[in-house]
């Protein structure tokens, strides 16, 4: 049997279930969520994007939503990867300090203007920066956006990630493990609320 | 670059994106890449040579949302799995993706009137029990902390899905998480 389906274990979704069943209707989509986590954390190069760094972002994106069996799955993660264990107490306390609630923002000036909510524009702390170097401290900040402001996003961002040391495709990478984290929690969650109105 | 002109309201028309960051060149595309885009022809969409940058990532990617959204062999109707996608790109505040999604929706469901009430008036658009369940739960689940429970898979049987339907629902909303996020921060829409 090929490495176990990372949705289903979080989402405790037992085979020959209900779920397992209707999951195996969308085989592709299982499989290439598979995928895209296999590719994102056991990456066939990861120059541009560090193991550790790809385990603290979602450490604190995962955690920024709450508790859950997701984020603990990345928390330990993060404890378990090379250098991961003494980070810990930086991203904790950075989840601390991030925790809000979203999506805010605002809309480019016009019509929707009339839409845009103000909410915590994050900054990691001085102590925390330290603690986890400045390219770390740049993508935490970002990924704070994406999780909760998305729409507030501006080309100074990608310039912020870039001063920090992120190339493009390193930029590319990470961005695309924060947005396919917002997706795994959230068919997890569904799931699991799905199987629980179920039992 | 030509100059970028960005939209300022939800609509349905086509729009164009432009990349804040360098998208890979055309000529610089090897075979990983193009396994990466999946589709050859999207070599020549600036956002996916942007994302093709990382080919294995685009490529699980794009192989999980074609599954979630076109194939209709069961379950959710695609206008539905659309609409999921709409409301949760309106919601999140995507206006580019919430173009491309609105137009699909109206495509499917011939209610293209509905569909622009939901793009002008926002996510508590009035549009019929069954709309206005996959819209809620699909507003719910954009939420963080994550706002999907009990009485939206509730409101999803009560508007008559069962529950290969509401996996769908799930899968399609929480996939514009994903493609909001990307489409949100490494570029911007331009008319």
């Amino acid at each position: 049997m090929a490495t176990q389906d990372i949705i289903d274990t979080l989402a405790g979704i037992e085979p020959g279930s209900a779920l397992d069943a209707i999951r195996a209707r969308r085989l592709q989509a299982r499989e290439n969520a598979q995928k895209s986590y296999l590719s994102l954390f056991e990456p066939i190069d990861a120059s541009d994007v560090s193991l550790l760094e790809r385990a603290a972002v979602a450490a604190f994106v995962t955690g920024l939503h709450g508790e859950s069996p997701v984020a603990t799955f990345y928390r330990e993660k993060l404890a378990a990867s090379a250098g991961g264990a003494a980070l810990l107490g930086s991203i904790d306390a950075e989840i601390a300090r991030g925790r809000t609630s979203g999506p805010y923002g605002s809309y480019p000036a016009g019509p929707l203007s009339a839409e845009n909510t103000a909410g915590l524009i994050y900054r990691v702390s001085a102590a925390s920066k330290t603690a986890l170097g400045a390219r770390l401290a740049a993508a935490l900040e970002h990924a704070h956006l994406l999780v909760f402001r998305p729409r507030d996003a501006a080309a100074a961002d990608m310039k912020a990630l870039l001063d920090a040391g992120w190339s493009n495709t390193g930029i590319v990478t990470f961005s695309q493990l924060v947005a396919f984290l917002a997706f795994q929690v959230r068919v997890v969650s569904g799931l699991r609320t799905l199987a629980a109105a179920s039992a | 670059m030509s100059a970028v002109n960005p939209p300022v309201a939800f609509t349905q028309d086509e729009l164009g994106w432009v990349s804040w960051i360098e998208p890979l060149p055309e000529a610089e595309l090897t075979e990983r890449h193009y396994a990466g885009l999946v589709d050859r022809a999207r070599a020549k969409s600036e956002y996916f040579r942007l994302l093709v940058r990382d080919p294995e990532v685009l490529e699980a990617r794009t192989k999980t949302d074609k599954d979630i959204f076109y194939n209709v062999a069961d379950g959710l109707p695609r206008a539905e799995r659309e609409l999921a996608a709409a409301a949760t790109s309106r919601y999140n505040g995507c206006i580019y993706c919430a173009s491309v999604h609105a137009r699909f929706a109206s495509t499917y469901s011939k209610r293209r009137e509905d569909v622009q009430r939901l793009l002008d008036e926002g996510v508590t658009a009035d549009l019929g029990e069954r709309w206005n369940a996959v819209v809620k739960a699909s507003v719910a689940l954009a939420e963080t902390p994550i706002a999907f429970g009990p009485d939206n898979i509730a409101e999803l049987r009560r508007a008559g899905l069962d529950d290969a339907e509401i996996v769908d629902v799930i899968n399609g909303a929480s996939f514009f998480n994903w493609a909001n996020r990307l489409m949100l921060s490494l570029g911007e829409p331009s008319k």
